[in-house]
């Protein structure tokens, strides 16, 4: 390591960790191995800090801090699991879960979900809050690809994989609060949009929104570890 | 005076009923009603959902027959997609079919109407049940235990899970069969032909007692129908659609699934959530008909495996022409399970079971498509339309026991007016009066696309209508 790069010390959930002064809490953690839960974020993309879910304590503070986008400071208490988080994380996924229709029996995504997989790990159990059950559309006129807004759950991965990594910009997003929905171009079919048809969208979407026709009754694993392999790449050219 | 009598909840069905009996003043029944209390909406529900999910999704009407959901959804897919499916892909889904119809009918039989057959309908109701089987013969008790988990296993092994699989997808299955698990199939075999030759000695053993029950047990005219491949013989999977009369003359063949809506009606009765459906040539009432295996065997003349066709042939020595009673549905179900398990092993057995090309692929290439297979209840048909992109606009759904809805009907009258005395009612005269329901194994989850458990009730009410007596009973 170079003498210009500051590195910090401080403490994740009693362990002693070193970091790099630009890292972020979420990145020194996973790097020990403490896990954290995301849905938003994904290695390779900007962090927007939309789904609160890896929400954790620093001593010293009465508030809660996002731990992707929150950068490591010199002597730091980081506390990454209590109940108090726990109930926060819970309460994120049944609000998530409550808000469209997610069912995952019938899903594509069953198995290979990361809602579905963090609910279990947050040990949910129940959604206490009212389903809203919104009558929401699916865009079948892709080709090869389908978009279930049912799934969605806005963590925006497809609209900054299709602008940063693919460079086209087709996936946006329109509307406000709840009625807030992801587009391709204006709000046109993705089978008539400007879509390259590469795919990554689909890949790094955590849910069923997004998925491959061909996949409906297979399992339908996503495959997004290509992005920081595909950035490591273009840094080098 | 005259009475109502309730059975609610009807038991040991597969959903929630109830059974009204109307009496006159002498106790004597005049009219019988059987109720589906439940109702879901499935055909509602899939409006807007891509057409290529609809097996997946119609499997979960079902927790005992979602094969036969799977199987007439993916069908009626491919009629959209128009492509014909791979031969190894047909065969494996035969496979998967017959090993549903194994489990379901063993459960039929053993868990629900064994402790009728086998410790008499008027048994103490507090041993009438499958543990109580167990109890008196271990061996009968073990061999219906052996033969469902024969039929859930090959589910398990072909297509992922024992209940709610995938694999069955439009334009084939998912993944081929491999050695090892032909091999694991073809080793259960020779248990579960054992088990079931223990069932049938059981059964004729004690059939002679039921020679009353048997008369009056939903035994009329009237027509049957179920899927018929090109070559004859028994079908679960693939075939066209024949319709017989009750003197064993044939109605219609060769009908495809397509043409289904066209000579079938449903019917709608403010008593109950299950349709009547009905041949349209002979209007509602007249074009009742009965579907599962009963109507199965009466449509055939051989099943195409040896040891069925022996007891085929002891089969239609019970009538000329068609058997009318619906009692024998029992026996049916026997012979569908022992010609089911000789077909597994020959099916494997065939070269080509092992081909790794078993999907088809393809867009949309029809707006609307429908597919028939045989549940283990009767024909089960899917029908949908869709738009350019394959977006669900309309599904109809008709199922088996809806078919065999009038026939239920008809069938409690007939054995209420001979067993039940209005004036003092005893648990065997009602027990009766749910056997028979029982003969035909109805699905009420199915036939309603409905929910719930599956207990059930009969009451006693007089003309105007006023509530006099009613019994109940839990799942
Ligand atoms: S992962 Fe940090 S806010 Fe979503």
């Amino acid at each position: 390591m170079s003498a210009s790069v500051d590195v910090k010390t401080l403490v994740i959930d009693g362990v002693d960790v070193s970091a790099r002064q630009d890292q972020t809490v979420l990145d020194v953690a996973r790097e020990n191995n403490i896990f954290i839960p995301t849905l938003c974020h994904l290695e390779g993309l900007s962090e927007v800090g939309a789904c609160r879910l890896c929400l954790v304590e620093i001593k010293g503070s009465p508030k809660l801090f996002p731990a992707c986008v929150l950068k490591v400071e010199e002597g730091m208490e980081v506390i990454t699991h209590s109940e108090r988080l726990l109930h926060y994380r819970q309460t994120i996924l049944e609000l998530l879960f409550a808000e469209r229709n997610h069912v995952c029996a019938v899903c594509v995504a069953n198995g290979n979900c990361e809602l579905q997989t963090i609910a279990q790990s947050q040990r949910l159990t129940h959604v206490r809050l009212p389903y809203r059950n919104p009558k929401l559309p699916v865009d079948l006129s892709h080709e090869r690809f389908a978009a279930d807004h049912n799934r969605c759950i806005l963590c925006t991965r497809c609209v900054r994989v299709c602008a940063e990594i693919e460079g086209a910009h087709v996936w946006d997003v329109m509307g406000r609060g709840i009625d807030s929905m992801v587009i391709t171009d204006l709000n046109d079919p993705w089978g008539s949009s400007s879509c390259t048809r590469c795919g990554k969208c689909v890949q790094v979407c955590p849910t069923g929104a997004l998925f491959d026709k061909s996949k409906v009754g297979v399992s339908h694993p996503k495959s997004p570890e290509f992005l920081p392999y595909l950035n490591l790449m273009r840094e080098e050219q | 005076m005259s009475r109502t009598i309730v059975i609610d909840p009807v038991t040991r069905l597969e959903g929630h009923a109830k059974i009204t009996l109307k009496t006159n003043g002498a106790g004597g029944v005049e009219e019988a009603y059987f109720h589906v209390t439940q109702v879901r909406g499935f055909e509602k529900f899939c409006e807007g959902r891509p057409f290529y999910e609809m097996p997946s999704l119609m499997a979960r009407i079902c927790g005992i027959c979602p094969v036969s959901h799977l199987i007439a959804s993916a069908k009626a897919c491919e009629a959209i997609l128009a492509v014909e499916i791979p031969p190894a892909a047909a065969k494996l889904r035969q496979l998967l079919n017959l090993a549903q119809m194994i489990q379901s009918h063993a459960l039929s039989f053993f868990y629900l109407s064994s402790p009728d057959l086998l410790l008499g309908m008027d048994a103490d109701k507090a041993d009438r049940h499958i543990f109580g089987v167990v109890k008196a013969m271990p061996e009968v008790g073990r061999a219906g235990v052996q033969l469902r988990r024969f039929g859930q296993r090959i589910i398990e092994i072909l297509a992922g899970k024992r209940i709610h699989p995938g694999w069955v997808v439009p334009g084939g299955v998912t993944e081929p069969l491999t050695v090892a698990k032909r091999d694991e199939i073809l080793a259960m075999v020779p248990e579960s032909c054992a088990s079931i030759l223990l069932a049938l000695d059981a059964y004729k053993l004690v059939t002679d007692k039921f020679q009353e029950e048997a008369a009056v047990f939903a035994n009329f005219p009237s027509m049957f129908l179920g899927l018929m491949p090109p070559d004859g013989g028994l079908e679960f999977t693939d075939g066209t659609l024949r319709l017989i009369d009750a003197t064993g003359n044939i109605v219609l063949d060769g009908m495809e699934a397509s043409s289904f809506d066209e000579e079938f009606g449903e019917a709608v009765e403010p008593f109950t959530f299950m349709k009547f459906p009905y041949y349209r040539k002979m209007g509602y009432p007249d074009g009742c008909y009965r579907v599962g295996p009963l109507a199965r065997l009466n449509l055939v003349d051989y099943t195409g495996t040896p040891r069925a066709d022996v007891e085929l042939r002891e089969f239609k020595a019970l009538a000329e022409g068609p058997v009318l009673g619906s009692f024998y549905y029992h026996y049916a179900r026997l012979i569908e399970i022992v010609h089911g398990i000789e077909t597994i092993e020959r099916i494997l057995a065939e070269p080509d079971i092992l081909d790794a090309h078993v999907r088809a692929t393809a867009g949309v290439n029809r707006l609307e498509g429908s597919g028939v297979a045989e549940a283990p209840r009767g024909t089960l048909m899917h029908h949908y339309k869709v738009d350019e992109n394959g977006q669900m606009l309309w599904a109809n759904l008709v199922i088996a026991t809806g078919q065999n809805n009038m026939a239920m009907n008809r069938g409690i009258l007939q054995a209420a007016q001979h067993y039940v005395d209005g004036n003092r009612l005893t648990d065997g005269m009602l027990n009766r009066v749910e056997a028979v329901i029982r003969t035909f194994d109805p699905c009420l989850s199915c036939s309603t696309h409905a929910f719930g458990e599956m207990p059930m009730v009969v009451e006693l009410v007089d003309p105007d209508g006023k509530h006099l007596d009613e019994r109940r009973r839990d799942a």
